[in-house]
């Protein structure tokens, strides 16, 4: 079966600092792949250009074999808002708006009647056990319950992949244990795909496998680091 | 409480301890007999054969809670084959063999660590498991991060050796 977001050569400079040199990635339907490092290995500049969130300089990006780096913010945001889901460590719902509307906005911009947008977030929240937050605002939820509401925002529009960075570093082991335990079941379920950006070997053992970058590149030892000999 | 019940509430709520043979189990109950911590209770024989049962004596509690009380030493020494093999592996082996070996183990951890949170995951796992899994994936874990130390140390030695810019290090 061919993949379904493909990586080929990925580059990427900010400013004189390399951030990718040549990253490849395969992403088949419904698996689930940790990209690990050290901090500042490019793992989140990898997300970005396989979500479209910027653009590489060099290399392409396939999603159901369509080229999608070259396209314009404006398709690949439109991309992101019906068939990639994104996940940040912070959540980043919008305060003014309770769990239920953040959840509901993205059916909502494509078009869907707030009756049916709140329905369908409903049933999301009821589902990642948060429930009780839907009338809810962000500023009134422990750091647990506002990544699941942000999962459930991310999820609501199915998509075909979810791209997640680093979605457990503002939890504690626990909350943290339940978001990655959530995610993977939900994502299972669905047959969603996802890239999940850790440092954190625990939340990467949620994966299929893992890729390891050091400084721009996949490291095919999977240590992150190069191995200096002292003999 | 007989040996058998003994035994199956051992299995139950330390689920990924060391096994604990039927025969360890009599034998540490005429121990604990012969020092005064247990004392026969009564007979039983429910259609099997005949079983012995034990309670706790008040000696026996009061050892119970000086166990409880007594912390565990920490390891004084650092045993671990690992260590010793990723340490002659940075040493003594030349670069290949080295990474070899280190990526080799690093997979093994991680793989270990996959399979443990694939169980973790489970609906039906008891809250024993749930702190068996929880301590082996900790302990693996942190295996991991000190792996990657210890190699970030011994590449810093080798800039250092070879007179080339070494990185931030604490």
């Amino acid at each position: 079966m061919s993949p379904l977001l493909t990586a080929r050569d990925l580059t990427k400079t900010f400013g004189v600092q390399p951030a990718l040199r040549g990253v490849d990635l395969d992403l088949h339907e419904g698996e689930i792949v940790a990209v690990r490092g050290r901090s500042g290995c490019g793992k989140s500049t990898l997300l970005h250009c396989l979500s479209g969130i910027i653009r590489p300089d060099g290399g392409q990006v396939h999603f159901h074999g369509e080229r999608i780096d070259d396209t314009t913010e404006a398709y690949r945001s439109e991309l992101r808002r019906t068939r990639f889901g994104v996940l940040l460590q912070h959540g980043h719902l919008i305060s003014e708006l309770t769990s239920a509307e953040n959840v509901a906005l993205p059916l909502m911009l494509g078009g869907g009647s707030r009756r049916a947008a709140l329905a369908a977030a409903a049933t999301w929240l009821g589902r990642l056990g948060v429930a009780e937050a839907a009338e809810q605002t962000p500023g009134q939820l422990s750091g647990g319950q506002l990544q699941r509401v942000a999962l459930a925002r991310a999820m609501v529009t199915q998509p075909a992949v979810l791209f997640a960075d680093e979605p457990t570093g503002a939890l504690d082991s626990l909350a943290g244990e339940l978001v990655m335990k959530l995610l993977s079941r939900v994502a299972r379920e669905h047959g969603t795909a996802v890239v999940v950006v850790t440092h954190d070997a625990t939340i990467a053992a949620y994966a299929e496998r893992e890729i390891v970058l050091r400084d721009g590149e996949v490291d095919p030892t999977g240590l992150g680091v190069a191995v200096g000999v002292g003999a | 409480m007989h040996g058998y019940e003994l035994k199956h509430a051992y299995d139950q709520r330390l689920p990924r301890a060391k096994p604990l043979a039927f025969g360890q189990v009599y034998s540490t109950l005429g121990r604990l007999e012969r020092d005064g911590l247990v004392t026969q209770s009564g007979q039983d024989q429910a259609g099997g054969p005949e079983r012995t049962s034990f309670a706790i004596t008040g000696d026996g509690r009061a050892a119970l809670e000086t166990w409880l009380s007594d912390v565990e030493a920490p390891a004084p020494y650092v045993t671990s084959a690992l260590l010793s093999k990723v340490v002659v592996a940075l040493l003594v082996a030349d670069t290949a063999r080295a990474t070899a070996y280190l990526s080799a183990q690093q997979q093994a951890h991680t793989g270990r660590m996959r399979e443990l949170t694939r169980l973790k995951s489970e609906q039906d796992l008891t809250v024993g498991d749930l702190i068996a899994v929880d301590y082996a994936l900790t302990h693996l874990d942190a295996d991991l991060r000190w792996l990657q130390t210890a190699l970030h140390r011994v590449a810093d030695l080798h800039r250092e050796v070879h007179h080339e810019p070494t990185s931030d290090r604490p």
